[in-house]
């Protein structure tokens, strides 16, 4: 059964469509990380899950049973979700054993500092029980705020970029360590963000939002491989567009010469675009070449060329030893790889 | 419509009741009484109200405009003392420091007689000597009592500039005058704007001042023409033409604090102080610091201690203990009954998810600009109107009502609390805007209601704002004359009237231990509003 269904999901704020007939399902002990530019609609998608906002149509489901439709409503404190907050939403006026023990009012005093225990344990803070949320380190507060929201066994827990507050060098490292924790809690997840690295380290898989909708829900691998639409290539990567015929399952033609890619191609269309982006592109000297260079930076291991084609922007590395006069047109090779074909 | 809803909305409706019949009863058909007024006095009272309020500004200005420049801007000896103790005055009631330079300085005063032994002057025609209980007068003693909210908020403008662009200008060819006037000042002027608009709303709320220097202006106008004619619409009219005046410098002070957003405020912090004053220059900014301190607290509190000694075996007396025991009881009630509502209007404005969610809290701080007097005839005419449909309904059982209402202490509780509620609101919102949304859906997500999370949640974090907000209250309650002078029921006196009754008699001295308590009480908030901005510096 899936822990949590979203069914044609739309919400309205002034007269203005937040997000619009939104499907989404995630699988029992599965991560999925809402990815989208700011605006797109991916926290209001966690709100409505987590009952903070009402959609206006559709029907939401955790764990099968239907917590919003039409005139049905469960409140949130109904819906026995953990959610995890950006600025993590410590309480300050209760210290670290006293935040965690705030969803257990339903267990007896015992059970409730048991359960504490293993929660301090789990995140490992054993010995900060007394201090008060002020007092802990930004990682600190950061597993104080997962154990809280995973103390009470929640059906499903949510992620509001949790990752956002944490310095660049140490939030890889807490990443990986709450991904841990959760997979051992063995709980659903949902996790918002607008970093795709975040994403592909946390999530097990990536639900692109676009315009209020899921544009593709897939694993990271599948989404660079075969995405559905312009939107998703675009969002996981600059690249340009080049126009294309198929020429057999495996390959297609372009102004630069034949393409061959590693995944077989639609057979409905014949003539459409495909996306490149830069890591499949090999700059050659060409005196008669298509391509212009804009500007060329030299980066340490290798040379950045700003390069113009077919009235797009791209920049694209070449090895250093390559170097390229930037008043000379130069030709671009296209490397045999997952071809991104749209028809 | 949930509970929450309908409760903030009948706070809010409540509130503004006393406003919607003043502006309603105000634009009557005529009164007789009002048509006479108009044809006779009530130019000279508009125009007595419009100089004492251009005087009030003009002076406040020249006094608070170096004040707050150099608090910000300078280092001199003492500044450190001086930054606070300018707001000192805020805490003299007007009518007190009136009095007390009135003495010091008519006919029979010190200063005269001492003036006349000095020169051998024998009477009055030998010389001439300025009368302090004219409009001038007023002036300087409304403007030095109320200067310090320009200071305050002139200087904290400045301070939030930052230093650099004061330094620009000056690398630029300015000095630093000229750079006060072409950074500094216009950097300020949405400040400055909206202090002045308070200067000048607190200026037409005075009543005790011009009363006692039988200057006549719309607010005296109020009180004699209910208490001289018993004319309620009349009274109302007048006030109609009070709310015009308010009307507008409130629409002065929002569209300077709107035009004042557009600025962006630095973030860090001026460390050091951008003029270093030294020699003659450091000595005249710490004299003029000092001479204004002195004339506008040290030398009144000075001699009001000096009455206090003098006299006091009949100012420790017991009438001081009676009235100081109603004032506290009044004032207990009503910051009690305006936390509490605020609390449940500011708590609907949190959960409340429509468009409309701040609206009841705005009707429900429409009492606060209202001038006391004013404020009054606003509350006696829907309460009286009350008593008159309660007299009719038990007309004929054996229980009379008489004014249960307008004559009795509810009346003065309730006036209160419609002016001080957007105090306790004030307070209370701005400590809960502190409070991240998120801990409300945290809360919630771990399976608390709305009532858990107020009460888990909420209000251990709002204590410090709850109880500020009581105390600012409570404070201004105890402080507060005009209203208490109109509405307290027969022979009923709080501290603030009993303190203007001596003061209309010439006999200061015998409260002068009200006095001194008055002063001290409104100097707690001063200390709560400079330990507030110390630590937002630190």
């Amino acid at each position: 059964m899936s822990s949590l269904v979203l069914e044609k999901v739309s919400y309205q704020y002034q007269q203005q469509a937040v997000i619009s007939q939104l499907d989404l399902s995630v699988e029992h002990n599965e991560i999925v990380c809402l990815l989208g530019a700011s605006g797109c609609g991916k926290t209001t998608t966690l709100k409505a899950i987590a009952g903070l906002i009402k959609p206006q149509q559709g029907r939401i489901s955790i764990h099968g049973q239907c917590m919003s439709h039409k005139q049905l409503f469960v409140s949130p404190q109904h819906r026995n979700i953990g959610m995890m907050f950006q600025d993590y939403a410590l309480f300050p006026h209760l210290n670290v054993a006293q935040n965690i023990a705030f969803g257990l009012s339903k267990l007896n005093k015992s059970e409730r500092n048991r359960r504490v225990a293993q929660m301090m344990e789990l995140v490992r803070l054993e010995g900060l029980e007394k201090r008060y949320p002020h007092e802990l380190s930004g990682g600190q507060q950061q597993r104080v705020a997962i154990a809280r929201a995973l103390a009470y066994r929640p059906n499903l827990l949510l992620l509001d970029e949790p990752f956002s507050n944490i310095d660049t060098q140490v939030r890889f490292q807490l990443i990986n360590d709450i991904r841990s924790i959760i997979k051992d809690q063995k709980v659903s997840a949902i996790f918002v963000s607008h970093s795709k690295d975040e994403a592909f380290a946390f999530a097990d898989k990536l639900a692109i939002m676009h315009e209020g909708r899921i544009a593709q829900l897939d694993s990271a691998k599948n989404l660079f491989q075969k995405p559905k639409t312009k939107a998703v290539a675009e969002f996981l990567g600059r690249g340009i567009y080049l126009d294309a015929t198929r020429y057999n399952g495996q390959s297609v033609t372009t102004k630069f010469g034949e393409v061959s890619s590693s995944i077989s191609l639609p057979e409905s269309e014949q003539h459409g675009q495909i996306y490149v982006r830069p890591q499949h592109i090999e700059l050659v000297n060409a005196p008669q070449g298509q391509v212009e260079i804009l500007q060329q930076r030299f980066i340490g291991t290798e040379y950045v060329y700003h390069i113009k084609v077919a009235d797009q922007q791209l920049e694209v590395p070449a090895p250093a030893e390559q170097l390229l006069d930037t008043n000379q047109p130069v030709s671009l090779k296209i490397k045999a790889h997952a071809v991104n074909f749209f028809s | 419509m949930s509970r929450w809803q309908v409760i903030a909305w009948s706070i809010g409706v409540c509130l503004s009741t006393p406003l919607a019949f003043l502006i309603f009863e105000s634009l009557q058909g005529d009164s007789e009484v009002f048509s006479h007024l108009w044809d006779t006095v009530l130019w000279d009272y508009i125009s007595n109200t419009v100089l004492l309020i251009l005087g009030v500004i003009a002076l406040s200005c020249i006094i608070a405009l170096p004040l707050g420049w150099l608090a910000a801007y300078c280092q001199f000896p003492g500044q450190r003392f001086f930054e606070w103790a300018m707001m000192l005055p805020l805490a003299m009631p007007t009518y007190i420091i009136a009095y007390i330079y009135t003495d010091l300085l008519d006919y029979a005063g010190p200063v005269q007689v001492a003036l006349r032994s000095w020169f051998g002057w024998q009477s009055p025609a030998d010389y001439w000597f300025f009368d302090i209980r004219t409009l001038p007068g007023a002036i300087v003693m409304i403007a030095l009592v109320l200067y310090p909210y320009l200071y305050l908020i002139f200087k904290t403008a400045l301070r939030e500039q930052s230093f650099k662009l004061v330094q620009a200008s000056q690398l630029m060819g300015l000095n630093p005058i000229q750079s006060f006037f072409k950074v500094s000042l216009p950097l300020a002027r949405g400040a400055v704007v909206a202090a002045l608009a308070l200067i000048s709303m607190e200026t037409m709320a005075d009543f005790a001042t011009v009363h006692y220097f039988a200057v006549s202006t719309l607010t005296t106008a109020v009180y004699d023409t209910w208490l001289g004619y018993y004319s309620l619409t009349a009274a109302a009219k007048i006030s109609g033409i009070m709310l015009l005046f308010l009307f507008v410098s409130l629409l002065l002070e929002r569209f300077s604090r709107k035009n004042n957003t557009i600025h962006e405020r630095q973030v860090s912090i001026n460390e050091e102080a951008l003029y270093c004053l030294t020699g003659k220059r450091a000595w005249l900014a710490t004299a003029y610091c000092a001479l204004i301190l002195l004339i506008a607290f040290v030398l009144p509190v000075t001699i009001l201690l000096g009455y206090a000694i003098d006299y006091f075996d009949q100012a420790w007396s017991n009438e001081f203990f009676v009235y100081a025991w109603q004032s506290l009881k009044i004032a207990i009630w009503v910051s009690v009954v305006a936390v509490l509502l605020s609390l449940l209007v500011v708590f609907y404005q949190r959960i409340g998810a429509n468009a409309s969610k701040n609206v009841p809290g705005r009707f429900a701080s429409t009492g606060y600009a209202l001038p006391g007097t004013v404020l009054a005839i606003a509350v006696l005419l829907p309460l009286t109107l009350l008593d008159n449909k309660l007299n009719q309904w038990f007309a004929n059982t054996n229980f009379e009502p008489g004014l249960l209402l307008s004559g009795s202490i509810f009346a003065m509780i309730f006036a209160y609390i419609v002016r001080f509620y957007a105090i306790a609101h004030g307070a209370v919102e701005s400590s809960y805007v502190r409070i991240s949304p998120s801990l409300d859906m945290a809360s919630q997500s771990m399976g608390k209601n709305l009532l858990q999370t107020l009460s888990l949640v909420h209000l251990p974090l709002l204590r410090r704002g709850i109880l500020t907000a009581a105390l600012l209250v409570f404070i201004e309650c105890m402080k507060e004359l005009p209203a208490a002078l109109l509405l307290r029921p027969f022979n009923y006196e709080t501290l603030a009237t009993h303190v203007f009754q001596y003061v209309s008699d010439e006999q200061l001295e015998l409260a002068s231990i009200s006095a001194l308590f008055i002063v001290l009480v409104g100097l707690i908030p001063l200390y709560i509003v400079n330990r507030s901005m110390e630590q937002h510096r630190s």
